[in-house]
């Protein structure tokens, strides 16, 4: 018995503490809740140190960190609550089920907090497709996941991203956003308030799923439970939606005084948290709990992760009308206990206690907490090693422009979110394959706008610029759509904290995130965490992924990047500087993946968003589109491609013309505009003093570019859309 | 005039067809839970997309079996409208409403989009605002929109004019490429497209609205045959 | 030669569309059912084959691509 521990995944230090707190050795039960709640995954336990650099809060925010999801005002008593969340191991398993469950836990964090969801994003990394059957495997089935339980529970897939690379061939990504809309008095928390309520569960009954891969120290488990355990969870969008909208009904009815999704950990975390969060402790009956099969074990039953399942708080003496409605829905609903202010986390099989423990030592105020060491890996001053002449110019500039326009990591995403059903509960205002999503908030004017970002190569040549660029470009592509940055939510997926240099990556990454936030005013209002996403030999690229949204005042005023009608005037806002460091044209041309990352200079960053935005709500703007993957060229392309619109632009320059025409410099815009509105752009862009040229318009079928009078590039917008649309269906088909 | 929508476990769009109806073309509408047994007041019911019953099974099929659908039996019996979208089609034809069946889409993916549709016959209480032959853009959400019947079913729906909408570029494999079919008696039509994702211009598509203008043309007694 | 496959989840797997219809049966007044869980036949001509070839080929089919492994069981029978 002296390595108990071990099994549950937990160290001597440890279940030393655990010894500590509870006075004597802890029972099977009270070890594997202890295991569970301080793994990783639910403690955070090497990366909470770090999350005090985050800022947290401003005027806007109604909810931080801490919560099933962060909530952000937007004004008129409105609120959008938002949450991103991984599902990277269950997705690398079983690509479905893996990646319909990531969307059906992060729906079930939105409408605990009481909002509506209304809408879904989705970030995902494979290794390169190109070639690999296995990679082409796994996004047919990430989508078909999303898809199944997206459309099914009616909640559209408006955004996201998808990104090849091979250091994500071991481990692919998944995580998933999903956003709702509340009115600020109608917002719920995970509390188990008022001595006496009713602890009530609502949902599926529990089996024993998401439980092949949790070790157990209990001896008494048979093999043949052992065999029915499953890593796999099955989703069950259906049931969501008949939970969703029974929650929902209830939360009006002013009797649930706390709700808490059932997700990682299921009814262990939840107990422990929302008792922390309340009067301090819980009694619970394990016999109570509906169950999906015979035989199952008090601790299977407390940490089970079967899908589809709530945790409610309920007035004492109201449990009826949460019956009623629950009834009406299809679903049940049962009570399991009480909420007790003894500071114990009770669980009881029938007459017996079956476990005792303090709860808050099982949550994330009580797990071990560890500041690890950190070091610069030795790569990042190898990869620095870089000068743009240290690559050869390409000969034929249409080649090269057609080549990056294939790239799968550039090319139109419509393969796939052609099977999200982007448009359902019509408030879609503007699709997938802009820059950000907008939808409309019903029963206002206003509109919000949502993007997830991440530059993860940026991250790994230089993670803490890197992921300042990644919160910088976010923000970039909501005041394209003409909304106000307000707030993020993050997505952390990291290598192994217990290394130095994965770790120095992960705190590098924080660092940069913070500043960011810090400088651009859009604070961290939830996230998570995903560690250990690496082999034997090679971990991801840091890809702390962020997920923002803004708001519109009038959402009549979106702006999308493409070009609208022959005659505007093009301008490139922003400075373009010799920066193919980490660029998709250097990687996908060059096969480097070298470079200092382009820099950032916020105080340019902030004056030009701040411009863009205003000329979007004065109306003055055509179209808006952030310069990224691909740099000028590739925006340019875009920018034609959508109303199949040519132009004709040119610059004087001393750069060479592939780094003008593919480097990867921030703080840039192309916009278009009304030959009539361009004094009075102009008269703008010179009161703040804004870099800018004024450099061709929409004209004709073709992109033609010429650099210092020579024509480079020629091609008709017909050919970049055919290469740039078909280049991911090629390969799937 | 009252329009009613049939809300099953697992609708979608029934908020979409309400709005559409309330807020955008200001008529009277009510939700109407699956298990009424009374649909006397409504003048049109509208099956609403979605995935009743998690389309477990087959698409539409546990919904046929609902108390609300025997009174939306009776209520196409006295010839009164019946408009199916999407899983509505889906599950009217399931029902025995409207001939046909609806399986998986040729490419077997789900399907979202705005595909372009012709108007085949104006002459129904649901396209009298269409000109015949009038092409428009209308979304379509659906995994199991294929279309099939037998021919010789096909061949009195189309000399009987019950072809209402036809894809322009086939999405699904349908069978002649049908988007919509109604009744021999033209009061009930299904159809996998989407016209209440087609109302306003903030969405960018205001080309469904008018198959909504011609029912209430219709039942307001002022249906425009001209054409 | 042929065959019928049955494929079918694993005990252990949750079933929300053998879930729903049980629910449906019961609502229909099928009220005693305890359970529903729902799978595909598949069923195969093989040619001309011996048994041994067959229930070789079978398996391996099966494991490679006519069941997911990972959730899903499966059962054949090679009809004479």
């Amino acid at each position: 018995m002296t390595n108990r521990y071990k099994a549950v995944g937990l160290n001597k230090q440890e279940y030393d503490k655990i010894l500590e707190v509870l006075g004597r050795e802890p029972n099977e039960l009270e070890l594997n809740m202890y295991g569970v709640m301080w793994s990783e995954h639910c403690s955070y336990k090497h990366s909470r140190a770090l999350f005090r650099h985050f800022p947290t809060s401003n005027e806007r925010v109604l909810q931080g960190p801490g919560e099933n999801a962060g909530i952000v005002d937007i004004g008129d008593n409105l609120a959008v609550a938002m949450k991103i969340e991984s599902h990277n191991h269950p997705s690398a398993i079983e690509p479905y089920q893996g990646a319909a469950t990531g969307v059906g836990g992060i729906i079930r964090d939105i409408f605990a907090m009481g909002a509506r969801p209304i809408a879904l994003l989705n970030s995902l990394r494979f290794g390169e497709i190109e070639n690999s059957d296995r990679v082409k495997f796994l996004l047919e089935g990430v989508v078909e996941g999303i898809a199944g339980y997206g459309n099914c529970i009616g909640i559209p897939t408006v955004g996201g991203e998808v990104y090849f690379n091979q250091s994500y061939r071991g481990n692919p990504l998944v995580n998933a956003m999903c956003v709702g809309l509340i009115e600020h008095d109608k917002i719920h928390r995970g509390n188990a308030s008022g001595v006496g309520n009713s602890i009530m569960y609502v949902g599926a009954a529990t089996g024993r799923d998401g439980m092949g891969g949790a070790s157990f120290a209990s001896v008494e488990l048979t093999e043949e439970s052992e065999e029915k355990r499953s890593a796999v969870q099955v989703g069950d969008p259906f049931m969501e939606k008949l939970l969703l909208e029974a929650c929902l009904e209830l939360l009006e009815t002013g009797c649930v005084v706390g709700i808490q999704d059932l997700g990682a950990a299921g009814l262990t975390s939840a107990c422990c948290e929302t008792a922390t969060r309340g009067e301090g402790g819980m009694e619970i009956d394990v016999l109570k709990i509906p169950r999906r099969e015979k035989g199952m074990l008090p601790v299977e039953v407390m940490i089970s992760e079967s899908q589809e399942r709530m945790l409610l708080i309920v007035e004492k003496g109201r449990e009826e009308e949460v019956n009623r409605i629950v009834e009406k829905w299809g679903l049940y609903s049962v009570v399991i206990g009480k909420v007790t202010n003894d500071g114990f986390l009770r669980v009881m099989e029938g007459d017996e206690v079956a476990g005792e423990m303090p709860a808050d030592s099982l949550d994330s105020s009580g797990a071990p907490k560890y500041y690890k060491d950190y070091e610069m890996p030795a790569y990042i001053k190898e990869v620095k090693n870089f000068t743009s002449t240290d690559v050869e110019e390409p000969q034929d500039y249409n080649e090269t422009l057609l080549a990056l326009l294939k790239s799968p990591n550039l090319a139109s995403k419509e393969w796939i979110y052609r099977q999200y059903d982007h448009m359902v509960r019509t408030s879609t205002v503007v699709k997938p394959g802009s820059d950000a999503a907008v939808m409309r908030v019903r029963g206002s004017k206003k509109g919000i706008a949502l993007t997830t970002d991440c530059n993860s190569r940026l991250c790994y040549l230089d993670p803490r610029e890197g992921s300042k660029i990644a919160v910088t470009e976010a923000a970039r592509n909501i005041v394209c759509s003409g909304a106000k940055p307000l707030a993020i939510t993050d997505g952390l997926n990291f290598g192994s904290p217990e290394k130095p240099d994965r770790f120095w990556q992960f705190r590098e990454s924080i660092l940069g995130i913070s500043e960011a936030c810090r400088e651009l005013d859009t604070p961290v209002i939830s996230g998570n965490v995903s560690f250990y996403n690496e082999t034997e030999t090679y971990a991801i690229h840091p890809t702390p992924i962020i997920g923002m949204v803004g708001v519109l005042e009038d959402v009549e005023k979106a702006c999308t990047m493409e070009f609208k009608e022959d005659g505007d005037v093009i301008l490139l806002l922003g400075n373009t500087k010799d920066e193919i460091g980490g660029s998709e044209y250097l990687a996908r041309i060059h096969g480097l993946e070298k470079g200092e990352v382009p820099a950032i200079n916020f105080g340019l960053e902030k004056k030009l968003q701040a411009f863009v935005l205003e000329a979007i709500e004065k109306g003055l703007l055509q179209s808006a589109h952030d310069l990224s993957e691909g740099g000028l060229g590739v925006a340019l392309a875009e920018c034609g491609i959508g109303r199949r619109l040519g132009a004709n632009v040119s610059f004087e320059t001393n750069l060479r013309k592939d780094i003008l025409l593919f480097s990867e410099s921030q703080s840039r815009f192309i916009l278009s505009v009304k030959k009539e509105k361009l004094q009075q752009i102009k008269d703008m862009m010179e009161t703040v003093a804004a870099p800018y040229e004024i450099i061709g318009e929409v004209t004709g079928e073709k992109l033609q570019v010429t650099i210092n009078d020579s024509l480079t590039i020629d091609m008709a917008v017909n050919q970049m859309e055919e290469t740039w649309r078909g280049a991911l269906a090629c390969i799937m088909e | 005039m009252k329009f009613g929508i049939i809300v099953f476990p697992g609708s979608n769009c029934d908020i979409d067809c309400y709005h559409v109806l309330k807020d955008v073309l200001g008529k009277d509408v009510e939700y109407i839970w699956h298990d009424t047994e009374e649909l006397e007041d409504f003048d049109c019911i509208i099956l609403p997309g979605g995935f009743s019953y998690g389309d477990y099974l087959r698409c539409g099929a546990v919904a046929q079996f609902s108390k609300a659908m025997e009174q939306v039996r009776l209520h196409a019996e006295k010839g009164k409208l019946v408009l199916g979208i999407c899983n509505g089609f889906q599950i009217l034809t399931e029902a025995g409403l409207l001939s046909g069946a609806l399986v998986r889409n040729k490419n077997l993916k789900f399907i979202c989009d705005t595909v372009a549709l012709k108007v085949e016959n104006n002459n129904t209480s649901f396209t009298s605002r269409y000109n015949v032959g009038e092409v428009i853009d209308i979304p379509i959400a659906h995994g199991e929109g294929n279309y099939v019947v037998d021919e010789d079913t096909l061949k009195k729906m189309k000399e009987n004019g019950q072809v209402l909408f036809t894809y322009e570029e086939n999405p699904n494999g349908s069978t002649f490429n049908i988007a919509g079919v109604c009744n021999a008696r033209k009061n009930v039509l299904g159809m996998m497209p989407h016209p209440e994702r087609a109302g306003e211009a903030l969405l960018g598509n205001t080309d469904g609205i008018k198959l909504f203008q011609s029912i209430i043309d219709y039942l307001e007694g002022g249906a425009k045959n001209d054409k | 030669m042929k065959a019928k496959v049955y494929v079918t989840l694993k005990k252990s797997i949750a079933d929300p569309q053998g879930f729903a219809i049980k629910g449906a049966l019961n609502k229909m007044g099928y009220g005693k059912i305890e359970d529903v869980r729902i799978g595909k036949l598949i069923e195969l001509d093989l040619g001309d084959v011996t048994k041994e070839e067959a229930d070789e080929q079978l398996k391996t089919m099966c494991e490679k691509l006519l069941a997911n492994t990972v959730i899903e069981q499966y059962e054949y029978e090679i009809l004479v």
